[in-house]
């Protein structure tokens, strides 16, 4: 061991600000208004019930394309984050500049498997990273409303790595 | 993604009173509407479907270029229309799966377009292509997908299909 601990505020602060700069530029995660959760290096992102996200209004339930949308835009940065990780942990990169984080990973395919209809409420989604690569990643995301063992929609996308 | 059940007998209109129906069904779904998706062509099990480049649908901020997810949503609905328009599907149908592939970015400030087709049609599912092309011209798709839909068959008796 080297020195004492860095106190938490500042590990935290850190890890923070890796995820803000990660989604802040995104116009489409404000768009659609996806929020982010930390918890460590857990990621859980919340799609807020919104009128536009309606896909069918005599039901009603969330739009099939928007609830994919958001576990793409979950799994996106799930593996950026981790992708990150080990650079924030050392403090070798600087957030305060944008055009210092690598580039997104960039979607090659993405399989969504339908599982209920989305009821018009609040979603939520984690994402795992099941391989990653130099250049390829293989990443699975779930998304459930009331009940995190219903999962009412699942995916897995291959994602092509940025080079860094 | 599921459909409201209000476009019963779409299949017995003229094409025209057909596109002018479907764009009002198309109109009544709100997430269409934030997207602004436009019924280009349907009938048949076959639709067509555009929506502008938008700034707010961007996914990379260094390139402009709009996130697959809004392209994912453009086709899957899409896709929903072609099924309701094929002569001998009902008038409800969901999506089971969809797979996309991203062959390359759109480019942006270009429309973007998907076309879906359905190509076969059991009892109980509709199977489903789609290509989405932006408007360079001559150029490789922006994105392919199959899908597999729920339908109900309008009359169950008549067609042996299986599923």
């Amino acid at each position: 061991m080297t020195g004492k601990p860095e106190p938490v505020q500042v590990i935290k602060h850190r890890r923070d600000a890796a995820l803000r700069a990660l989604v802040s530029g995104v116009p489409y995660i404000g768009f659609l208004g996806i929020q982010f959760d930390r918890r460590g290096d857990e990621i859980t992102a919340t799609l807020p019930y919104d009128d536009k996200l309606v896909g069918n209004p005599m039901l009603p339930a969330l739009h099939g394309g928007a609830t994919a949308a958001f576990l793409e835009v979950t799994a996106i940065v799930e593996l950026s984050f981790s992708m990150l990780w080990e650079d924030v942990e050392a403090g070798r990169i600087d957030l305060s500049d944008p055009a210092a984080l690598p580039r997104l990973p960039k979607t090659i395919d993405f399989t969504v498997d339908y599982l209920r209809s989305g009821l018009p409420r609040d979603s939520y989604a984690r994402a795992r990273v099941n391989r990653s690569g130099r250049r390829y990643a293989s990443v699975h995301v779930e998304g459930w409303q009331d009940n995190r063992t219903r999962p009412f929609i699942q995916a897995t996308g291959h994602f092509l790595m940025p080079e860094l | 993604m599921p459909q409201p059940s209000d476009i019963s007998g779409v299949q017995d209109l003229s094409p025209e009173d057909l596109l002018h129906t479907a764009r009002a069904f198309i109109a009544a779904i709100p997430h269409a509407r934030a997207l602004n998706m436009r019924l280009d062509a349907i009938g048949g099990g076959k639709a067509t479907l555009s929506m502008p480049w938008d700034e707010r649908l961007v996914g990379d901020p260094r390139t402009g270029v709009i996130h697959g997810g809004a392209i994912s949503a453009l086709m899957d609905t899409c896709s929903g229309a072609a099924v309701l328009s094929h002569p001998e599907a009902g008038t409800v149908t969901a999506t089971l799966d969809l797979r996309i592939d991203y062959m390359r970015s759109a480019t942006p400030g270009q429309r973007i377009a998907a076309r879906a087709e359905v190509y076969h049609l059991t009892r109980t599912i509709a199977f489903l292509r789609v290509v989405a092309t932006d408007e360079e011209a001559g150029g490789v798709p922006v994105a392919t997908a199959t899908g597999a839909f729920t339908v109900e068959r309008r009359s169950p008796d008549s067609t042996g299909g299986r599923a």
